[in-house]
């Protein structure tokens, strides 16, 4: 009885079907696993990206896609893209805001603040239904956290864009995507090379592009990041001394009683 | 016990104890001769309570930003993690904070099966920790239900749809529970106001149970009882308080482990999608914590049928301290029933990983052999191998070396550890 011990059987299990979880797989083509600095247990993320990411929201992906969860001056706040004062306030005051009623009851539109919200390219969901060809282009304030595969998936999203292969047909306005779930979207390729011209003089390929806004869009999703992890740093180094104290004042306390034995 | 002849040294104290007696309580307390052979396993017990405290402090702060209102509650969540200070850590320490505590639980509850805690005369207090566990269930599904993301509102309407299952009012008890004709905004309401409300009541049924506790004394790994207070036995302070200390801190280890370097890795990411009636998710799952009974559930073709399982799996551990025929509580000294207990720990997980995946195929067919194990287990393994097992000899203290059962207890103290 005691040669096999059953106590090994829950390991055994695990290991039995993480071999199983891993070779029955769904079909779904994974994404690509990218290198992001923003992983990891020191992850942050690269500045200049997230700089460059802001552009291609703001010149690509703003025009469909709402991110009614940010202000502006989230942009220029730290662990974020860390625009400057004034970058911040620039880019707040080029939008027009509908603002109101005023003391006469009327609406106004008066130039944005930085403690404004994203302006939202629709009034409302279902207008942006309607112009998209019945698909709704969905709020981008924390897309990477509600798709499995986060940052990986969005951006492959981006660059999976392909013909279809033989034998699929697909309707007008949908799109053959190799990694989407489903491989079908009703978002037509939203970069191509050169569409925007980078304020840094990067060079604006899919590639770079699609890392960039990217990485603007896991900042966006968790702003708090940068913080969570030094703060988590701090936790760590601080539990585990006082786990050491407290372990040597235990070993002590009780070897009054092991001594009696 | 002493508690009887404690006096407060001061006059003050005196005073105020003769009228209510919480010096005594306290001293009651910290003298609480507990075994001096407890392991690791026993500290599950001040690791819950601190569990549950993480729970409320964080809850309440959460329930000054967080607005209750289908149209509202997924954006104040947002503004919790956005805008309020650190409303992102003790938001994450509320939703993992939930994880934690039922992973601490069945710590808890797994140990008590292997010690035969739940044995006389200690039934009370493993009934009273099942009510517990029920309104833990409760409390967590509702809570998850409020930052009415697409699980959130899914989640809701396939749980409280299983009560219309019920012949004849199961429509309207439905109805009744949502407070409309499908979950909306009536439903999210009065979600809340129970989330809020469960909490305190298991903060009560923890005092009855840690009460109950304090009657008979722990159980401990050897599984006997003993002359308290005695050799076999040490004050709680300090030698149990700085040892649960220690437990507890390593658990805060792993706890902030998740907070800060993988707050989403234990919730579903169609969470973060605002509840949208219109879209179904193409799967429906639970917390973790959940599957194994969401497997139960799904096993039975029968709808009524799953409920009642479902439901049936929990009501069973009720009775459990009377299926159980066997005298000797530790599984140590129980060489048959230590083997079924591991292959119930395995069935249990097997019914958890079913519930995660899709009731189909292979998944479907392990999922029914898991579901009729665990009935097996509490309905024939337990009360048979009770009455025809040959336990090994057991020892008459945790200290002394006794007559027959010496070598064995050097034994199983060998198991203990390396347990």
């Amino acid at each position: 009885m005691r040669s096999f011990s059953l106590k090994k059987l829950p390991v055994l299990f695990f290991i039995f079907f993480l071999i199983i979880n891993h070779s029955f797989g769904s079909e779904q083509t994974k994404p690509i696993k990218v290198d992001w600095s923003f992983k990891g247990l020191t992850g942050k993320f690269d500045r200049a990206s997230l700089q460059r990411g802001f552009q291609v929201y703001k010149e690509v992906c703003s025009s469909c896609h709402s991110m009614q969860y940010l202000s502006y001056r989230n942009l220029g706040e730290p662990g974020g893209p860390e625009f400057s004062k004034e970058e911040v306030k620039a880019i707040a005051a080029s939008i027009e805001i509908e603002d109101g009623p005023d003391s006469q009851g009327e609406m106004f539109t008066r130039p944005g603040r930085p403690s404004d919200k994203f302006k939202s390219p629709y009034p409302n969901v279902n207008a942006s239904i309607a112009a998209n060809g019945g698909a709704y282009p969905p709020d981008m304030s924390v897309l990477v956290k509600a798709r499995p595969g986060g940052s990986d998936y969005i951006y492959s999203v981006l660059v999976g864009y392909e013909d279809p292969p033989e034998g699929v047909i697909l309707d007008d306005g949908v799109y053959y995507n190799k990694y989407m779930i489903g491989n079908k979207i009703k978002m037509s390729s939203p970069l191509m090379d050169g569409i925007i011209e980078y304020s840094d003089g990067t060079e604006a390929s899919v590639d770079q592009m699609a890392k960039d806004v990217t990485t603007f869009l896991s900042w966006a999703a968790e702003p708090e990041l940068e913080e969570r992890h030094k703060t988590g740093f701090k936790v760590m180094v601080y539990l585990i001394l006082l786990t050491v104290l407290v372990y040597l004042s235990m070993k002590r306390i009780w070897s009054r009683v092991d001594s009696e034995e | 016990m002493s508690d009887k002849e404690y006096q407060p040294k001061s006059k003050a104290g005196k005073w105020f104890n003769d009228r209510l007696p919480l010096l005594t309580l306290g001293a009651h307390l910290t003298d609480y001769p507990t075994p001096k052979n407890l392991n690791y396993w026993w500290t599950f017990g001040g690791i819950l309570t601190f569990c549950l405290l993480t729970q409320i402090i964080t809850g309440i702060v959460l329930a000054m930003h967080y607005v209750a209102h289908a149209d509202l509650a997924f954006a104040s969540v947002e503004h919790i993690m956005r805008d309020v200070n650190y409303g992102w850590l003790i938001r994450y320490i509320h939703s993992n904070g939930a994880s934690m505590f039922f992973l601490a639980v069945y710590i808890h509850i797994f140990r008590s099966l292997f010690y035969g805690s739940y044995k006389s005369p200690r039934e009370v207090i493993w009934i009273i920790g099942l009510l517990i566990y029920l309104l833990m269930m409760a409390a967590a599904f509702m809570g998850y239900v409020l930052p009415w993301g697409q699980m959130s509102f899914w989640g809701a309407t396939v749980i409280t749809n299983l009560f219309s299952a019920i012949p004849l009012v199961g429509d309207s008890i439905t109805t009744w529970l949502w407070g409309a004709y499908s979950v909306d905004n009536p439903t999210l309401n009065r979600f809340f106001s129970l989330h809020y409300l469960i909490p305190f009541l298991i903060l009560g049924l923890v005092v009855l149970h840690i009460w109950a506790l304090h009657v008979p004394g722990n159980n401990n790994p050897v599984g006997i009882d003993i002359k308290k207070p005695s050799k076999d036995t040490v004050p709680f302070h300090p030698y149990i308080t700085i040892k649960d200390t220690f437990a507890l801190l390593m658990f805060m280890i792993i706890f902030a482990g998740f907070v800060f370097f993988s707050p989403n890795v234990l919730g579903h990411s169609d969470n973060y999608i605002p509840a949208n009636p219109l879209v179904t998710p193409a799967h429906i799952v639970p917390e973790w914590y959940l599957l194994p009974f969401y497997a139960i559930l799904r096993s039975v073709p029968d709808k009524l049928g799953g409920v009642i399982l479902m439901f049936g799996a929990i009501f069973i551990l009720f009775v459990l301290p009377w299926l159980d025929t066997s005298k000797v509580r530790s599984a140590v000294f129980r060489p048959i029933y230590r083997q079924f207990y591991w292959i119930f720990v395995v069935d249990v997980l097997l019914l958890g990983y079913m519930g995660a995946m899709p009731a189909e195929g292979i998944y479907l067919v392990l999922a029914r052999v898991g579901t009729i194990y665990y009935f097996l287990h509490f309905l024939v393994v337990l009360p048979v191998v009770g009455l025809l097992e040959k336990t090994d000899p057991i020892p008459l203290s945790i200290s002394e070396p006794v007559l027959s059962g010496g070598a064995k207890l050097s034994m199983a103290k060998k198991d203990n550890e390396k347990f």
